[in-house]
Parts: structure tokens; sequence; C-alpha cells
């Protein structure tokens, strides 16, 4: 099996760009990956989208990418996996390479929110879900972390105080990444004033939608050249559970997060205590709670007891959302898994800025989508 | 407009009508023709009671498109006497708390209207909390 290596990453900030269409931004995140990687010539392009056809009316985008970006006639496709799309593609780009099937992939993952506003685009978020169960019945994304979250608080008598360390330490991390949407701080005392949104789930335990496109390049051994900044896949791992949260015989197990967990881990035959930082799925915070205790991190009901700013930051046991997370890059569904292995990425290569990790090695990444009916982990290490 | 997906799915939506394991017993709603507890095929329908109990609950105030005449909204996960878990909107709450373990039973209301005020419109279960005999 080929060893994948990604040797370019690029990105455009995550935001409300009114004037920027599906195909300008992927173009400009994957001409800054490619020549981050020193211009090699790709093959194949992956394409991770969630929602292009529903909010844009754009399907195809495998065509309309590769046309933008200058790569005529390679091929390009779309890979959707809801939320984890942009994570989805990283594993068809990780498979086309292990494969020996090409020797360099570009993998971009791509969201375009603000072509339509209203409405609607909660009704299109909420197809990640089960549509004829439990989109029809007025359930949204953000709704379904509400009723997990409120199970989580009385089956385990967690404080709701305890959720605050994920949007704390997430906006504290952004302050100091100029690709993040918010680079404020928030405390805990916003946080207990924030509006509500789904109760018990406030403001700041939801991401805010907007626009993204995150690139990386990606190559076997053959194209690697000697002293580049490379950073290794040691493991792509997929994992399902039912689409619908009521079909699950526990809805707080999140059994999909535990599978995927640990075979990455397995596979790159490594153990948790082995992971310098997890960009884990850190909002709605109900399921960045409930990723540590499925993914091991944390004893089933006892993650709030684990998730402390303490625990949580760049100098703690498990730093999580460490260039800022979904919350503070702001979310751009398709996007986010790309997103939160460009920041892994950051770290491993030592350019995290002021966030640097000391050291940092070995990196995990978990992309989520529904109420973790989809769940892919990346395993990344230093070269 | 989406009349077939809403025709094919009117007699779990307005009966509840599930299916029963002829293996297990195990009772599956919705129905998906394959038994979750024992893998064999099941495809015996089955009538639901309609009472459960509230598994957990949430109250949604910004709601998607075609439900806006509802909003703010309460969305619960039912845990069913028969055992399956469904997720549905509670009606008829009024000044009553909701809490983890209400006993809730369905009725059947409008659930949404499909575009405008020539739309389809469509009707499902809900849940609302058990009336006390007076």
């Amino acid at each position: 099996m080929e060893k994948v290596y990604i040797t370019g990453i690029g990105q455009v900030a995550v935001g409300e760009h009114w004037d920027q269409s599906l195909a300008a931004l992927s173009s400009k995140a994957i001409r800054a990956a490619l020549k981050d990687a020193g211009d090699p010539q790709p093959e194949i392009v992956y394409i991770g989208n969630f929602l292009a056809s529903s909010i844009s009316h754009q399907a195809n985008l495998g065509a309309l990418v590769c046309d933008a970006a200058g790569l005529h006639g390679l091929e390009g496709t779309t890979v959707e996996a809801g939320e984890a799309s942009g994570a989805a593609a990283l594993h068809m780009g990780y498979l086309a390479i292990t494969s020996n099937m090409a020797d360099c992939v570009v993998v971009v993952g791509l969201e375009k929110m603000t072509d339509m506003v209203g409405d609607e685009i909660e009704a299109f978020a909420a197809q990640s879900g089960d549509t004829d169960f439990e989109g029809m019945q007025g359930l949204t994304p953000n709704g379904m972390a509400g009723l997990l979250m409120q199970r989580y608080l009385d089956q385990y008598h967690a404080p709701c105080e305890s959720f605050a360390s994920f949007p704390i330490t997430a906006h504290a991390n952004g302050v100091n990444n100029p690709f993040a949407m918010y680079r404020k701080n928030v405390d805990l005392d916003s946080y207990g004033k924030a509006p509500m949104v789904s109760v018990p789930l406030s403001l700041y335990d939801v991401p805010t939608f907007a626009d993204g496109a995150a690139a990386l390049v990606l190559v076997n051994r053959k194209l690697l050249r000697d002293g580049q900044k490379a950073v290794l896949i040691s493991a792509s791992e997929i994992a399902t559970d039912t689409l619908a949260v009521h079909d699950r015989a526990d809805p707080l197990a999140f059994d999909a997060v535990h599978i995927s967990t640990t075979k990455a881990l397995e596979k790159a035959k490594l153990t948790r205590d082995c992971l310098d930082l997890f960009e884990c799925w850190d909002t709605p915070s109900i399921y960045g709670m409930l990723s540590l205790e499925a993914g091991g991190f944390a004893e089933r009901g006892r993650g709030w007891q684990f998730a402390t700013l303490d625990n949580l930051a760049l100098t703690g046991r498990l730093p999580v959302a460490t260039l800022g997370g979904i919350k503070a890059h702001g979310f751009a569904p398709g996007a986010a898994g790309a997103y939160q292995v460009l920041d892994a990425v950051q770290q491993l290569r030592g350019e995290a800025g002021r966030n640097q990790i000391a050291s940092a090695q070995v990196a995990m990444t978990q992309a989520i989508s529904g109420a973790a009916a989809s769940v892919i982990t990346h395993i990344l290490r230093k070269m | 407009m989406e009349i077939p997906r809403h025709w094919r799915l009117q007699k779990q939506r307005l009966a509840l009508v599930g299916e029963v394991c002829p293996h297990c017993q195990a009772k599956i709603f919705p129905a998906r023709d394959v038994c979750p507890e024992c893998g064999g095929e099941a495809k015996t329908a089955f009538k639901f009671s309609g009472k459960g109990e509230v598994y957990s609950f949430t109250t949604l105030h910004s709601v998607p498109a075609g439900f806006e005449e509802n909003a703010p909204y309460t969305v619960a996960l039912v845990k069913l006497d028969e055992g399956p878990i469904i997720t549905a909107q509670l009606t008829d709450v009024g000044e009553r708390e909701v809490k983890i373990g209400t006993p809730v039973e369905m009725v059947t209301r409008r659930i949404r209207q499909d575009g405008d005020e020539r739309g389809m419109l469509i009707y499902g279960y809900k849940f609302r909390p058990v009336l006390r005999m007076s």
C-alpha cells in the first residue's frame, strides 16, 4: 500500500463571501494549495460538498471546479457525506493514492451558504438527518443537538456551564488565526447570557453558517521531494450509524465515533495518549462532549468532568480546536472537515504561530455529519 | 410538490403503522422490513397504540421553511409503550410543564404546508400530554 503525504494546503477564510461564487472560492483554495506544494501536476480532484445542488442549484462540481482552477481535462468528482463531506473527499484522495491509482490528488472542501437567505437554509441543512421521519417533523440540526443535550443534562446531572469549555476554547484559539471568522474571546458570563437557539442549546453552543473552501495536495512517496514539509496520513476511517437518532438503542452513545476512532488508532498503531491534539467536531458543543466519551477520552457520562478549560487548552491533556475549531472558524459545512485537517497540518509543520503546540507529532481530526450518522477520522503524523 | 413521497408515508404518518418481527416479536417503527433486533425479515404490519413518554425534548426558535406558522415549537423524542422511539412535535401543551418522562399520546395534526397558500397541506402525528380524566 502506497503511503500518502499532504504536501500543500490552501484556504479561503470562512466568511460571508457575497461577491464570490463556488468556482471562485474553490479555485483560490486549490491554487494556493498547489503553490504551497511546489506546483506538482495533479491527476484527480475530489470535491467535498454538501449543499451546492440545493442552495446554488449547481451540481456537476467536478467539471466546474477543475475548469475554474485551470486543471483542464482532469478527473474530478464530488464526494458527499453531509457535513463531513470535506473529510470524505480526503478519504477518497487517500484511497486513490494508497491503491496506486494516482501519484498526486487535490482535495477541496467547498461550501457556499450565502447564495440564498432565509428559512430554506435550515431546511436544506436538515438533509443530513432523516428527511422522512426527522426533517418532516420540523427538526433541524440544532434541534437535534438540543434533544441530545437535554437528555445528557438529565441523564448525567451535568451542569449546563460544562458545555461552555468548547466555545470558550475555540474562541480563545481563534483570536490568533487570521483565517478565523471570529477572533474575539468569550467567557463564561457571556455564555450564560447568550440567547437560546434550541433549548437548552444557546447561541454559543452552535456553529455559524458561512462560505468557505479549503484544499489539500496529496502525493505518494515517489513525488515527495527531499526537505519538503510533508505530513503523513496514518489512517483514514469512515464509520456510519443509523441515519435517524430515534433508531438507536442508545442515542447518547455515538457508536460511529467509537468505531471510527478505534479503527483509526488501530490502523495507525497508536494509543490515545500518543495524540498531541484532537481537532474534534467542537460544535454543537454536545457533539464535542459526546465525541470525547464515545472516542474513549472520557468515561460515559463523565465527559463534562473531563472537558475543563485546562484539559482542552493548547497546553492541556487533549488540546482541541487549536486554531479556532469550527466554532471560531465559521461553519462551511462541506468544507469543515478539510479545514480541520488544514489546522492539524499547520500544527504538525510547526506553523501554528502563537497557538503552536510544543513538539506536536501526532494529530487526530474527526468530522461528523448528521448526529454522528457518518463519522470520518484521520490521523496525521509529522514527517 | 412531493405528492408521491407523502402518499408513500401516509400509513405511518396517519395511523402509526409499523411492523412486528414474526421471529422475535420486536416492534418496529418506522417500517424497515428487516428486524433491527434479530436481523430477520419483518414485514408484518403492526399498529402502534400511540401511547408513550417523553425521552427528550427541545424548543426550536429558528425553524425551516414550511414550519413558520407554528414557530416556536417543541420537538420530542417519544419512547412508545411498545419500545421504539420516534421523533415528533408536541402539541396542546398549554401551560403544562413538559419533562423527560411526561406521558404523551398521539394525535393527528397539520404538520406543514408545502409552498404558498395553494400548496399541499400535510397531516401526520404529533403527541400531546395525556389528558387526565376529570
